[in-house]
This record gives C-alpha cells, structure tokens and sequence, in this order.
C-alpha cells in the first residue's frame, strides 16, 4: 500500500545559510502513529511545519494521500491536521466558535453535530461558551486539537503536545491518540518525553542536525538496540573481578559488592546459565540477583551521541 | 473557490467587531460630533458658504471619507497583525486557502466594518446640517471603492508590521497628513496655486473630491479621474498583497 505520507529528500535552508533539514526522507503508513525524537533544534518542527505548508522546501517532494504539498497543496492540506507546539489561540474568542472557524478555514461547511463530538471527545463541551482566556493550560492544549480535528484530516501533527502538562493530562492525550488510531487517523507526534513515545507509538524515527538517523519500528528497535544488564549482588564484597571469570567481560560494581554483565537479549545464547556456574565455581556467594532492560531513552542518547561521534 | 474559509475569516473578524462594538463606534462618533462643533459650528460660522454649500454640510463627506479611511487601515493591518503577533497565523499558512480567499475574508471584514461606521457618521452628521446626496449610488461605489482599497493597505501594514509601533506608524505618519492635506476640510481650490498643484500628487484628493461630488456635484477634479484614481489604488494594492503570498514576505519561511 502507498503510504499517506511521503518525504523525499526534504531540504531546507534559511536565508541565513542554516541548513535546517539535510535531505529528510520519511514514508509513513496509513494509520500508524510515528514518534519523532530528537534534541532541540534537530529538525523536528521545521520538518512538520514544512509538511504543513507553514515553511517552503528549499528542495525534495512531500506528497499526502498522494498529492503534492505545493502544486496541489489545497488537496495536501485539506487531509492534514496539526496542534502547534505553542499554544496559539485567539484568547476572546469562544471556544466552539474558534472550532468553527477552524472547521471552514479548511473547506469544511458548518457542522454543528461534527463540532459538538469533537468538543464532547475532547471534554470540552461543558467549556464550548467560554472564552478561551478563561481556561487553563491544559484545557487550551485540548482546545488546539479540537481545532486540528474540526475537519476530519486523515493525517494528524501533534507538535509536543503534552509539553509542560500534568501526568493526568498528558495520559488523557494517550487516549486520545489511541482512539484517532482506531479511527484510522495517522498521528506524527514530536516528543521530548521518550516515555511517550515508548508507550503510543508504533515507529520511532530519530532525528538530529536535520538528518533522520533511524526508522524503525518501537519493538524492533527496542529488541534490536535493547541491552540487558544482569547484576549479581554478592555478599562478600571482591577488590577485582576473579581470574576464572575475565571472559565475561564483566564490571565490578559499586563497592565490589556486586558484578555487572551485560547481555544482548537478541542472542540465542545469553550465557546466564554459564556464568552463574562459574560464579558458584570460583567460590562466590550470592545475595540477590537482578536483571535491566535498557530503555528506549538509552537508545535515543547513544544514537545521538554516536552521530555527533561520527561527526 | 474555499467559500466556507473566506465565510470562516469573515464571521470571525466580524465577530471582534460585534465584541467591541461600543468601542468601536462611540469614539468615532463623538470625534465626528466634535469636528462639526469645531469646524461647523465654530469656524464654520465666519466661512459661511464654499461653492455655493454651507461650510458644515461641505464638510461632511470629508469626515466621512477621513473615517472609513483610518477606521480600513485599521481594522484590516490590526486583523492580519494580530493573528501573526499570536502566532494563530500558523492555521492561516496550513490551510487550504490561496491569498485570494484570505484577503477576501479579512479585507471584506474590515472593509464592511469602516462602511458600517462611515454609515454610523453620514446618519449622525443629519443631526447637525441639511444635507442631500444628489448621487446616491456614486456616493455608495466610492463608499465601498474607498473602504475596500484602504483596507487592503491596511492590510499590507498589518503584514509589514513587525511591532505595535509600527502598526500605527504608517497611518499616523503619512496616512493623516495625507487625509487632512486631501480637501477633507476644504476645496483644493482654496489654495494658492502652488499648493493645487502639489495636493494633485496627493492620493486622497482624487477620493475625497469624487466622494464630495456625489453629495453636491462638486468636484476639484473630474469625477472619470477620481474613479481612476481610486481602481489604480485598489490595484496596486492587490497586486502588491499577491506577490506577498507568492514570495513569503513577513509571513511564510
């Protein structure tokens, strides 16, 4: 199948020679929800506003539902929905009125019972005469999403959308995400929150100094790059790792209380097994054993550190 | 055509008009009242006639036209600067509008709004002298030309505009003076010769003096010159908006 969204060696450069995006390509499924990672400043909100129409490619293609974003962009936009990373927003203004205006801004005509179940989906209904001034920070950031889905777009840009909001708030986005997936919306979201993207998204793509370093999908890549340490707390604490035990490469831990080994989950052989004998044979006694699983913010920094190595 | 998105930007900026609508016509309604006071009553009594017109009647088309012009730039740089000082302008650059839609949507907007008040004027200026508009329709074109060619430099402003500063520098500085310099007050052919000529290269001359014929087949300059003048305005306008959403300029990266 197509994919609704295509990214093809997506340049951008500003006036003042800062090259913001080096050459991004990126396809993206129907109905997917991609997380793209990234420091600040890797690219990330340039690459969606130039998606949206907000920047210009200085060159490549972007295509939506097969549409070209510039020469047929009325086509391109009218399928796109995004929630901005600031919140911007009209603040005397109604909220069901601002939902409107978003609604016909995008070619749609008024609809009041589709404006009232994005305002009921969004807990916003109860709030549709208030002006916007009047609400809190996270009822604003709701508010920003009405406005994305007043038009029924097929794909969805949540720019950092839970940025600065409470835990609660943030899980309340989850669900909401999660319930635009079951109605086939394709959701794009940027995160500083790697725990977000571990918990919502289907792929992770990695993006830093305008160049996507990785695409791939979350399990994958978390069984892939995803290390296991084992820890053996003993309870004689040793100066140095035994003799008997050099092959296993393995690091003496805080107060040579215990012995860290770090494992690839992905192999067939974790040699636990072994190990734990020749820890028994060289005379050591055990006070507990543990296991870690590297998360996926291990593997966000080490890819973004081995880049700047390369560099 | 996105008729729903031009509908969209026009309800939505009418609706800042309706929120404020005290404000928006008490001060230009007192202001009028003053200068028929000021200039009618006052020095209006030592002029007597121009041309064969009481000076306060003379006067009004003036007032008129000085209102719908500041009240178009205004209202049309401040809907357009506002969304861009906001950063609501992200929804406008991600729609699927064409610059035509949104010039139509805020322009039209502001536009409707400067004729409303210009209105509001023309009915209050009844309360003080006898006037008959001799071109009723004339008067309404160059009404509607006038609120629509200044609201569209407006809204250039507003897209220029990098500050509230800035905002009202362009009408403060150079707008006024051309508004009170432009026969608002008095007949081009009041002055010394060399100031008739001078107030020729004067943009507004050619509307206040169209607008004025209208109420009293009065003109400074032929009526053909005032129209031309006005469509020109009108067009460089535009023309001047359509390569600011070709390029970008002060709006998109």
């Amino acid at each position: 199948m197509a994919p609704i969204l295509s990214i093809k060696n997506v340049r951008k450069a500003y006036d003042d020679g800062f090259e913001a995006l080096k050459g991004v390509s990126l396809d993206i499924e129907e109905g997917e929800i991609l997380a793209l990672l990234g420091p600040n400043g890797a690219g990330k909100t340039t690459l969606i506003s130039t998606v949206c129409g907000i920047t210009m490619p200085t060159a490549g293609t972007v295509t939506v539902a097969g549409h070209d974003i510039v020469r047929q962009y009325r086509a391109a936009r009218s399928l796109i929905g995004l929630v901005p990373q600031e919140i911007a927003l009209e603040p005397f203004e109604k909220v069901i009125n601002t939902v409107r205006f978003s609604r016909g801004l995008f070619g749609k005509g008024r609809k009041d019972s589709a404006v009232e179940d994005i305002l009921r989906r969004l807990s916003l209904w109860d709030k549709r005469n208030n002006q916007i001034r009047e609400l809190s920070g996270g009822m604003k950031r709701r508010v920003l999403i009405a406005k994305a889905l007043a038009h029924d777009p097929r794909v969805l840009f949540l720019d950092e959308p839970t940025a600065g909001v409470d835990v609660e708030l943030r899980k309340d986005m989850w669900d909401i995400v999660g319930q635009l997936r079951a109605d086939g919306v394709t959701t794009i979201l940027t995160t500083h929150y790697i725990e977000e993207a571990e918990a919502i998204a289907d792929r992770i793509a990695v993006i830093n100094d305008g160049e996507i370093l990785l695409v791939e999908d979350k399990d994958k890549l978390m069984t892939r790059m995803g290390q296991k340490q084992l820890i053996v707390q003993l309870t004689d604490p040793l100066s140095k790792v035994p003799a008997a035990l050099a092959d296993y490469a393995l690091v003496l831990g805080k107060d040579g209380q215990s012995l860290v080994y770090t494992y690839d989950t992905k192999s067939e052989r974790t040699g636990i097994t072994r190990l734990l004998q020749d820890v028994a044979k060289a005379g050591l006694h055990l006070r507990d054993v543990e296991t870690q699983q590297s998360s996926l913010e291990d593997i966000f920094v080490s890819l973004v550190h081995k880049g700047e190595d390369a560099a | 055509m996105n008729w729903s998105a031009v509908r969209a930007i026009y309800v939505f900026e009418m609706a800042r008009f309706f929120r404020t609508i005290a404000q928006s016509l008490i001060s230009p309604v007192l202001s009028t009242s003053l200068y028929f006071v000021v200039f009618g009553a006052a020095i209006g009594s030592r002029i007597q006639e121009v041309e064969g017109v009481s000076y306060g009647a003379f006067i009004v088309p003036g007032l008129v036209m000085l209102t719908v012009m500041t009240q178009g730039i205004s209202n049309a740089s401040f809907g357009i600067y506002f969304p861009k000082f906001i950063g609501t302008i992200y929804e406008l650059l991600s729609a699927p509008v064409n610059f035509l839609e949104i010039v139509m949507g805020y322009v039209g907007a502001a536009a409707t709004k400067a004729m409303f008040i210009g209105v509001v004027i023309l009915i209050t200026s009844f309360f003080f002298v006898d006037i008959t508009i001799q071109h009723p329709l004339a008067m309404v074109a160059f009404l509607v030309l006038t609120c629509v060619s200044f609201a569209l430099f407006g809204f250039i402003i507003g897209i220029w505009a990098g500050s509230f500063e800035q905002l009202q520098l362009v009408p403060l500085l150079i707008v006024t003076p051309l508004v009170f310099l432009g026969g608002s007050f008095y007949s081009i052919s009041m002055l010394p010769p060399v100031w008739q000529t001078i107030s020729m290269f004067n943009p507004v001359v050619y509307l206040i003096s169209g607008f004025r014929w209208s109420f009293f087949g009065l003109a400074d300059v032929p009526i053909l010159t005032s129209l031309l003048a006005i469509a020109g305005f009108t067009g460089l306008c535009l023309g001047a908006i359509w390569w600011i959403f070709k390029s970008g300029w002060r709006i998109r990266q």
